[in-house]
């Protein structure tokens, strides 16, 4: 039974993937799709609940057990990693029926669709080092799938930039790898938790180090962020929306589980590094959006500072910040996700993604100005939606911390985010259209599209009027920086 | 045996970085694919090989692998890591001819194709395509 929920979050979507190859029709293969996005969900409720009732799940794949075998091990974090990986892809699949942007119907739409989720869903139950890397590398190779999809100039374009910096990064990864069982003879997480206990912690530097190379390439961090931008504008608005949702939030929490159950003991140096990079990371993301016109480059670059603050979270290394950077991360997924529908709603609507070809939709589309206001000031961290929360958490323990500089950037960072966020609702909403041509193109199907988005809204709303559920439900990750000890407060708890 | 495959990781390195700096997209993606293999000789490295080792099977009639047995994990790995570098080397080749085929040259600096250089007034270009 534990098996079964803890192989699911990759073996369903690889299943679909699979049907969806097999059958024939447009029609079929669209309901499967449906019921394999559907079960996922269904599967990954199951899993929080079991989580949340018995605590870290564990097994070991084919009875290899760990130090030989890979395990797979879903804790607090994992479980509500699958879970929001679930919804979006269910969402992004609704959305895809709208006709806001949609990707080019094919037979290949489904299948790399699905390989994605299968990859990220692996990299979020997986235990084991090199394990992780491959499901690094098939979330690689179907993502180049579907950025490439058209065989457009502009696709191949996309595609090439994000192969050359992330396949780079993927290879610092192995390297990481190699130097790691090299020195420990373990790949498994708790095993190398264990053998990185000793006193003599610089030693460990170099390999995290790589570590930290390669997540930060995955993540979009500063200096290596640019495949985003360059990347991310060529995609249709729903698989935008997947990859802007999970793909560098993969990078986020490789980091996350690193530095919080692998290798808590690193040195002290290597936070303070990882913590200016997120100062620049926040600040330099922040500014590209100021610049840029185009709204999926500016919200390209949102996603940028975005992961800048949950960098920060990590940096400070404390168990208040790992809950706070693990909310945070929800929040954003929801919240940019969706910001990426209502842009392309926006678009449709309007006739351009160029914020200096549109405007005057407040007048003619409230409700839409209502949902894209939810999700930007949740963005912004305005009360009580979901990003005030993970914002006042974060910085609260900045200041704890006494990061003053680092907290005072996260800060700047809010009100120029506020900025952008503005620009976009006085040129798309509030200014009157530029050429003079205030009445909008409504959508043929707009019953999936607003569907879709009011479901992330009311995802943004919940965590913002409830987030002491899911807090404390997060919490049981990071109980303890030690996993062992984790497992023996759990223990006792449900003693 | 260690000192030797640094040595051939190390030159292996440099001619992948050396390659990837390189603006031409053909020399960029072949010095990623060079890169990956000094990862592998780094991950087969890894588990400390010796001229003269044993495969990794328990010898009949015994319980235990002997001491002169290699290491199997790092093998494994080594292996999977080709084939997943196999796959990315064949897609990226095939990438960058269709990029040659439809823009007629493979120069990365000329490719700002999704970025489209800002316009005189140092404003950003304007977006054309239509969603």
């Amino acid at each position: 039974m534990i098996s079964l929920l803890l192989t699911a979050p990759f073996l369903l979507p690889l299943a679909t993937a699979l049907l969806t190859v097999l059958v024939p029709s447009g029609g079929a293969r669209k309901g499967v799709a449906f019921g394999g996005a559907l079960a996922s969900l269904l599967v990954a409720a199951c899993l929080v609940a079991e989580v949340a009732s018995e605590g870290v799940l564990r097994v070991a794949i084919g009875g290899w057990e760990a130090p030989f075998g890979i395990e797979l091990v879903a804790d607090a974090l994992s479980a509500a990693m699958v879970l929001i990986t679930a919804l979006v892809a269910l969402l992004a699949l609704l959305f895809q029926e709208s006709d806001a942007d949609p990707a080019e119907t094919s037979g290949y739409f489904h299948p790399l669709f699905f390989v994605l989720i299968a990859g990220v869903g692996g990299t979020f139950v997986t235990g084991d080092l090199f394990n992780l890397y491959v499901w690094f590398e098939v979330m690689l190779l179907s993502a180049l799938g579907l950025l490439a999809f058209g065989g457009r100039v502009r696709n191949l374009d996309a595609t090439v930039k994000y192969f050359v910096l992330n396949a780079t990064g993927t290879l610092a990864f192995l390297f990481a790898v190699a130097f790691l069982y090299a020195a420990t003879g373990q790949l498994n997480f708790a095993a190398l938790a264990e053998a990185s206990r000793p006193d003599d912690a610089a030693r460990w530097l170099p390999f995290v180090s790589l570590l930290l190379v390669a997540f930060l390439v995955k993540a979009g961090a500063f200096p290596v962020f640019s495949w985003l931008p360059a990347s991310y504008p060529v995609l249709p608005a729903p698989v935008l929306a997947l990859f802007a949702g999970l793909l560098t939030k993969v990078g986020v929490y490789a980091l996350l589980r690193t530095a919080a159950h692998v290798f808590p003991t690193a040195p002290v140096i290597f936070f303070e590094i990882l913590g200016w990079l997120s100062v620049f990371t926040m600040i330099v993301g922040a500014l590209g959006a100021i610049y840029h016109y185009d709204v999926r480059r500016i919200l390209a670059f949102h996603i940028v500072s975005q992961v800048g603050y949950m960098l920060f979270g990590i940096a400070l290394h404390t168990q208040g910040a790992q809950v706070a950077t693990a909310f945070y991360v929800l929040h954003h997924i929801a919240a940019k996700s969706n910001l990426f529908l209502l842009a392309a709603v926006v678009a449709r609507t309007a006739g351009s993604y160029d914020l200096r070809r549109i405007g005057g939709l407040y007048a003619a589309r409230p409700g839409l100005a209502l949902l894209f206001l939810v999700s930007a000031l949740s963005m912004v961290g305005v009360p009580p939606l979901s990003g005030f929360w993970a914002k006042l958490m974060l910085l609260r323990e900045g200041i704890a911390e006494g990061r003053y500089v680092w907290t005072a950037a996260a800060l700047l960072t809010g009100f120029l985010t506020l900025f952008s966020m503005m620009k976009i609702w006085f040129a798309a909403f509030l200014e009157a259209h530029p050429a003079g041509v205030d009445a909008p193109k409504p959508l043929a199907r707009a019953t999936p599209a607003y569907a879709a988005i009011a479901c992330f809204a009311t995802v943004t709303i919940a965590l913002g009027l409830f987030p002491e559920p899911v807090l404390e439900f997060l919490a049981r990750a990071f109980g303890a920086s030690d996993p062992t000890e984790a497992l023996a407060s759990l223990a006792e708890g449900a003693r | 045996m260690i000192l030797a495959l640094a040595v051939a990781a190390g030159a292996i390195v440099f001619a992948g970085v050396y390659l990837i700096l390189s603006r031409d997209l053909l020399r960029m993606v072949v010095g990623v694919s060079i890169l990956g293999y000094a990862a592998n000789l780094a991950l087969l490295a890894s588990g400390r090989p010796e001229p003269g080792m044993k495969p990794a099977i328990v010898p009949e009639g015994l319980e235990a692998l002997s001491s002169a047995a290699a290491d199997p994990v790092p093998q494994a790995l080594v292996l999977t890591s080709i084939v997943i570098g196999f796959a990315l080397t064949c897609f990226s080749l095939v990438l960058v001819l269709a990029i040659q085929q439809r823009t007629g040259g493979a120069d990365a600096d000329a490719l700002r194709e999704v970025e489209p250089p800002p316009t005189h007034d140092h404003q950003p270009a304007l977006v054309e395509e239509e969603p």
